[in-house]
């Protein structure tokens, strides 16, 4: 059960290799030992993860989840919950591709679409439905702030996570009264394995700054949480800007 | 259908939905308990617990609240046989006037006799007269299989026992036998000092606390320094006829507080605020008589300040607060000391405290009272409380000391036998009534029970 102050006794890491979802993980049951499941291909990087959580004290499984693989989620989405409540699972998986490719090749697009916001929604139905059977348990859904307002230059990734983000954030008020609760995080430029190689852009971030964020959003009830958070309303001025101006922006 | 609602204790947090039935009588209690519902069933009286005892996630709660007859009172052995979803509120409306008073009553008088067995709740008096089991004569439980089983301490202690602060993990108390007080007036005769640190409060209360039926510690807990712990204790008697004053002696037994006025949803001074925490404790402080004897107060007044305001949690916001109240050894009343300190070291708002001596406890096995001092604090939800609240554990640990659990929302589930040293015992006797673990709330599950 997750506590009073925002402290769950298991969790769930869908997309158990990411680098976000791994420090938000590790945040989550830095007080007190845990049960972790981490979802993901078999890989020599979640052998180590799982490793690096057992050694913290954790009681750690693997689950072999491949998000392009749509029809094998429920079966991964019910051996994650074999072992037991799942008081928050973390979808964490993504990938950010190469724009200039994704809006001209067609397999390209397809595939950031299906990962992004296909798998996402798929296991968002199948983790819905089993947290409102528990009549608890929290979603941590990592989106982006890129789905706040496509701009050229990643807007094919913008609309994956304007996809998932939108389906997240609904489906937090269809599964509210089943006492579960969804959590949408919007960070800006996070540097992890996924960006790396990619330049620096003001108001970055890094995994663990994100996981802090969240986890004190978590204690705090907060249901979107903005990292940094001045995000918030930097977006927030940019989603208003007029067209002409935006188009101007260096970003 | 039965309606899916979410719930959450009296603190407002961590809310998990669940079927909830409210029976009128033992036979829906048995049908309840008859549907197996594969994620169990709790009992849920007035939700006047703080966390999560009286909540079960996705499984079935069953409102006892229907159960609310009076079913035999005997004013000369003093007794009432009440059904368990009956309050205090109404013992007190229906009894005080034939002068037979509850005999313990916690700080609200919202809780059902069911709940104030199952939590073995205290009250003011409890150095004096122990917690509220020790005037349980007898009582029905329903055992998960729908058998019912008519239990006294003498005639059935391990289950008796068990059930005692057993938070409904044991079966359903259907009905209980209560020895009640029989008292003379409806009123309280209370001496009143204001006291400027922990030391000389600790020091007022070992001294004459004895003299005293009833007795707690106001402590202003933004105090710091010299004046840490300095505190407005308020102690007292129930009132002899002979000491209200002549003209309110013709009706000296009567009880009708008004009932409680709700808080708008948004309050305009959110006690989380530190400032307004600031102006409000130090209001109480300075508004306390210096020293006041002999003053005679309304039970209502005396015992029930909090009742005032029906849904004053609200005034936490949406956050919600946790209560964290600890007992210590009277060997090691530094730790009381050491978790006001700590508090303040780490800036938590700490928006209500007060302390008391407990005398001796009781042999059930999860009973939170025993021998020591006891604090209770309201601590708004904050990000870093979680981390501030693991160092009073390890406090209250190293003091050899426990926390009440119809209070706590976020004890650790590993440390639990370090505070209830008998707890495997108390686990023997609930397998033995209930081998499925049909009977589980969030507590339960959250401390493994
Ligand atoms: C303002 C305030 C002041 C308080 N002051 C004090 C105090 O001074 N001293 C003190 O000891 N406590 C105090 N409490 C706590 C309160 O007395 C206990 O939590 C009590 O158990 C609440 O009773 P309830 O009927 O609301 O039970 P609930 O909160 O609904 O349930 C509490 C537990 O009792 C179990 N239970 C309830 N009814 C039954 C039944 N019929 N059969 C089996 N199990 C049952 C539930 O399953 C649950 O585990 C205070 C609470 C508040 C809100």
């Amino acid at each position: 059960m997750m506590d009073a102050v925002g402290t769950p006794q298991s969790v769930l890491v869908l997309g158990g290799t990411s680098d976000i979802g791994l420090a938000v993980a590790r945040r989550l049951v830095a007080r007190r030992p845990a049960r972790l499941v981490l979802a993901a291909r078999p890989s020599p990087r979640r052998d180590a993860a799982v490793a690096s959580l057992s050694a913290a004290g954790h009681e750690v499984t693997a689950v072999d989840f491949d998000a392009e693989d749509l029809p094998g989620h429920p079966g991964a989405v019910d051996a994650a919950f074999a072992g037991g409540d799942v008081d928050v699972a973390v979808v964490a998986f993504g990938v950010l591709g190469d724009q200039e490719r994704a809006w001209r090749d067609h397999a390209t697009a397809v595939h950031l679409m299906q990962v992004n916001t296909t798998a996402a929604v798929s296991v968002g139905v199948l983790l819905a439905s089993r947290m409102a059977a528990q009549g608890h348990g929290t979603v941590i859904a990592l989106s982006s702030v890129a789905g706040e307002r496509p701009r050229r230059s990643n807007f094919v990734y913008g609309a994956s996570k304007a996809g998932m983000d939108a389906f997240y954030t609904g489906l937090r008020e269809a599964v509210r009264a089943d006492g579960v609760r969804v959590v949408v995080v919007r960070p800006g430029f996070v540097t992890s394995a996924m960006t790396q190689g990619l330049a620096r852009v003001p108001l970055s971030t890094d995994p663990d700054t994100v996981a802090e964020h969240v986890v004190r959003g978590l204690a705090l009830r907060r249901e979107t949480v903005w990292t940094p958070p001045a995000l918030r309303w930097v977006m927030s001025a940019l989603r208003h800007l007029p067209g002409p101006v935006f188009r101007r922006l260096p970003i | 259908m039965t309606p899916r609602k979410t719930l959450t204790g009296w603190g407002g947090t961590a809310p998990t939905a669940a079927d909830v039935v409210r029976p009128g009588d033992a036979d829906g209690v048995a049908a309840a308990l008859a549907r197996r519902d594969p994620r169990g069933v709790v009992v849920r009286g007035l939700g006047r617990s703080y966390g999560d005892a009286a909540q079960n996630a996705g499984g079935t709660v069953l409102d006892l609240t229907g159960l609310r007859r009076v079913l035999a009172v005997d004013v000369e052995r003093a007794t009432v046989t009440a059904e368990a979803g009956v309050s205090l509120d109404h013992l007190m409306r229906t009894l005080l006037p034939l002068g037979l008073f509850v005999p313990v009553t916690p700080g609200t008088r919202q809780v059902t006799v069911g709940g104030a067995i199952a939590a073995d709740v205290h009250g003011k008096d409890h150095h004096v007269r122990g917690s509220f089991s020790r005037h349980v004569a007898g009582m029905d439980l329903m055992l998960a299989d729908g058998s019912v089983r008519h239990l006294t301490p003498d005639g059935s202690p391990d289950l008796f026992w068990a059930t005692v602060g057993g938070m409904g993990l044991t079966g359903v108390i259907l009905r209980a036998q209560l020895r009640m007080l029989p008292v003379q007036t409806s009123s309280v005769v209370v001496d009143t000092e204001r006291v400027p640190d922990l030391d000389a409060v600790m020091d007022r209360m070992t001294t004459d606390d004895e003299r005293y039926t009833y007795s707690v510690a106001w402590v202003d807990c933004l105090a710091r320094g010299g004046a840490l712990g300095r505190s407005v204790l308020t102690r007292g008697w129930p009132a002899r006829l002979d000491q209200l004053p002549p003209g309110a002696r013709g009706r000296a037994l009567a009880f009708a507080p008004r009932r409680a006025p709700t808080v708008p949803v948004t309050s305009p001074v959110p006690l989380v605020n530190r400032s307004a925490v600031r102006v409000l404790n130090e209001a109480w402080y300075r508004r306390a008589p210096r020293e006041r004897r002999r003053d005679v107060q309304g039970i209502a007044e005396f015992f029930h300040p909090l009742d005032v305001v029906e849904s004053w949690p609200r005034v936490y916001g949406p956050r919600g607060f946790v209560q964290y109240q600890l007992v210590v050894p009277f060997s090691a009343p530094d730790a009381v000391r050491r978790c006001l300190q700590t508090l303040h070291r780490h800036d938590v708002v700490v928006s209500l405290a007060v302390l008391k001596r407990f005398g001796p406890g009781t042999p059930a096995p999860l009973s939170f009272p025993a021998p020591g001092w006891t604090l209770a604090l309201d601590l708004p939800v904050v990000p870093d409380l979680a981390g501030v609240l693991d160092r009073l554990d390890a406090l209250v640990l190293d003091a050899g000391g426990r926390v009440y659990l119809a209070k706590d929302a976020r004890f650790p589930a590993s440390d639990l036998h370090r505070m209830y040293p008998d707890i495997d015992r108390w686990r023997q006797v609930r397998r033995s009534v209930d081998p499925d673990g049909v009977l589980s709330s969030d507590l339960s599950r959250r401390l493994g029970l």
